[in-house]
């Protein structure tokens, strides 16, 4: 019998990922899928972005992905002029939040955006992206 | 409960790199704690390390810098919460105190940032986040808290003007403090002039001048029960309410931006604790890590209503001679922030100004002060108060 490979999918999240792997690895394929997705618990209802695999209202694990549709709406935003190590690439980028109501979206402004028309409250949409190295991310854009 | 109270306090001078090592490091402030306290090692019942990881080398650092500094067989353990992590260590102090478990504790807080480079240490910073969900975007602590700053601006109408208030403000009493890495004056023309450094941006809206240098330094607390301290002590400067909240690490769990939580909750304990108000308090080390940083303390505390902290800087109310003075040693802004030292630090001016020894960054006749310390973007609010009877 071999050894079961390990599942890293999560090494693709991001420029740079500091995680391998984790119990809702699927958030990559969803991803590749163009989706983003955020998770749901079957028992107590509660709804979770980031995606988790355990309720901390409920204690279930017992878990149902849901997609991020629709518009949010900016929260705050910050273009960056300096990036820790493994970010000089991306530079300039924006980092933001989007208010999606049940749950909200931390993530990055697309890049072709002029920050000239970003306002805090506008509705934006959570995009799936592929970055220069081949990782995903996702970013937020104008709706 | 027992009373308990900080008999002695120590701090090393603030500076970019530190020719020595941790434990040596440790010594400088820990030396001018326990000749402060006018006691010896040997009436140290049990010592708390607190830094943040991941700068040297050192694991469990406590076992090595107490093994230097004399403190064995005590017990000796380490603590960290980030930047907050020796405002976590007094608390921890003050229960083991209270309790009745130990006499005499020492809380010792170090870092010694410069064993990495600064962008290394931007890293490791950005990843006191969230590592799964968020820094795979490339956050920083500046781009953290510019988030913080667009949102306060955007709903109260705060101003890049108001903000660099702030560091002025610091600088002005950073120039007269020894022992802070930033000596200089910081005047607003600064911030307007794009050749100037001040002006340059870091992450919008923040700029160099909104932002904290990085530091080697240490400080170090005796914290002693009602008994030791009456022995030991004729100045003892007493803990009169502990306040301590936690916040979700990732952005997306946070209620609002334009404020800190946590901040919000460890003060309104700390108060009730003390049974005192916002207007009790005669002088305050406030979390400026960078400059939004103070204004939000402003508004956590109840200095300022929400909203309400860009007129407290516009009326200079929180400069030496105003109605609550806040960082009238300089702050983070200007003494530097080795992130493990620096709430130690905080507590060390409060003590200083509750004895009457501040020297020139004196305020008059104070006799409640409060030290706010955040670790992280807000992840933990420590609010702690003093008062000198």
């Amino acid at each position: 019998m071999g050894k079961k490979p390990e599942d890293v999918r999560f090494a693709k999240f991001g420029t740079v990922s500091f995680t391998k792997t984790t119990r809702v690895n699927d958030f990559i394929d969803y991803l590749e899928d163009s989706k983003v997705m955020y998770t749901h618990c079957k028992k107590c209802g509660a709804e979770f972005f980031p995606p988790r695999a355990d309720c901390a209202g409920c204690l279930s694990s017992d878990m149902a992905w849901r997609e991020v549709s629709g518009t949010g709406r900016l929260v705050s935003y910050s273009q960056l002029k300096y990036a820790p190590v493994g970010f000089d690439g991306d530079l300039p980028y924006s980092i933001a939040m989007l208010d999606y109501g049940d749950y909200q979206v931390f993530g990055r402004l697309d890049g072709d955006l002029s920050l000239a028309e970003v306002k805090i409250g506008m509705p934006m949409v959570t995009v799936v992206n592929e970055l220069p190295n081949g990782q995903l991310n996702y970013i937020f854009k104008k709706a | 409960m027992l009373k308990a109270a900080v008999i002695g306090v120590g701090q090393s001078a603030f500076v970019r790199s530190y020719p020595g090592s941790i434990r040596e490091l440790a010594f400088e402030g820990f030396k001018e704690a326990i000749s402060d306290a006018g006691i010896s090692a040997k009436d140290i019942d049990a010592s708390v390390f607190c830094s943040a990881p991941e700068y040297d080398k050192q694991r469990s650092p406590s076992a090595v810098v107490a093994e230097y500094l004399g403190l064995n067989p005590q017990p000796t353990f380490y603590v960290e919460s980030l930047c907050s992590s020796s405002s976590t260590g007094l608390k921890l102090a003050y229960s083991m105190v209270a309790s009745g478990v130990h006499d005499v504790v020492a809380v010792i807080g170090l870092q010694k940032m410069s064993e990495i480079s600064s962008a290394e240490s931007q890293e490791r910073m950005g990843r006191g986040a969230d590592i799964q969900w968020e820094s795979p975007f490339g956050t920083m602590m500046p781009a953290y808290y510019a988030l913080h700053a667009k949102a306060h601006m955007d709903k109260y109408g705060t101003t890049l003007e108001d903000l660099a208030a702030v560091r002025v403000k610091a600088a002005t009493y950073g120039q007269i403090n020894e022992r802070a890495v930033y000596r200089k004056a910081v005047t607003p023309d600064m911030f307007s002039d794009p050749e100037n450094m001040m002006s340059s941006p870091v992450s919008s809206p923040l700029r160099v001048g909104d932002c904290c240098a990085n530091a080697d330094g240490t400080s170090c607390l005796i914290v002693a029960n009602e008994e030791k301290a009456k022995l030991f002590s004729k100045k003892p400067v007493w803990i009169l309410g502990v306040g301590a909240a936690s916040a979700s690490v990732n952005l997306t769990g946070r209620d609002k931006l334009h404020g800190l939580k946590s901040a919000e909750l460890a003060a309104r304990q700390a108060y009730a604790m003390a049974g005192l108000g916002p207007k009790d308090i005669d002088v305050a080390e406030v979390h400026d890590c960078f400059t939004i940083a103070e204004l939000l303390a402003y508004e956590a505390l109840g200095f300022a209503e929400p909203g309400g902290a860009k007129e407290l800087i516009q009326s200079k109310e929180t400069f030496k001679d105003g109605s609550i003075p806040v960082n009238v040693d300089g702050g983070l802004l200007s003494k530097g922030h080795p992130i493990g030292a620096t709430g130690g630090s905080q507590v060390r001016t409060i003590v200083l100004q509750l004895r009457g020894e501040a020297g020139d960054m004196q305020v008059k006749d104070p006799t409640i002060g409060l030290v706010h310390n955040i670790g992280g973007v807000g992840i933990y609010g420590n609010v702690t108060i003093f008062g000198n009877e």
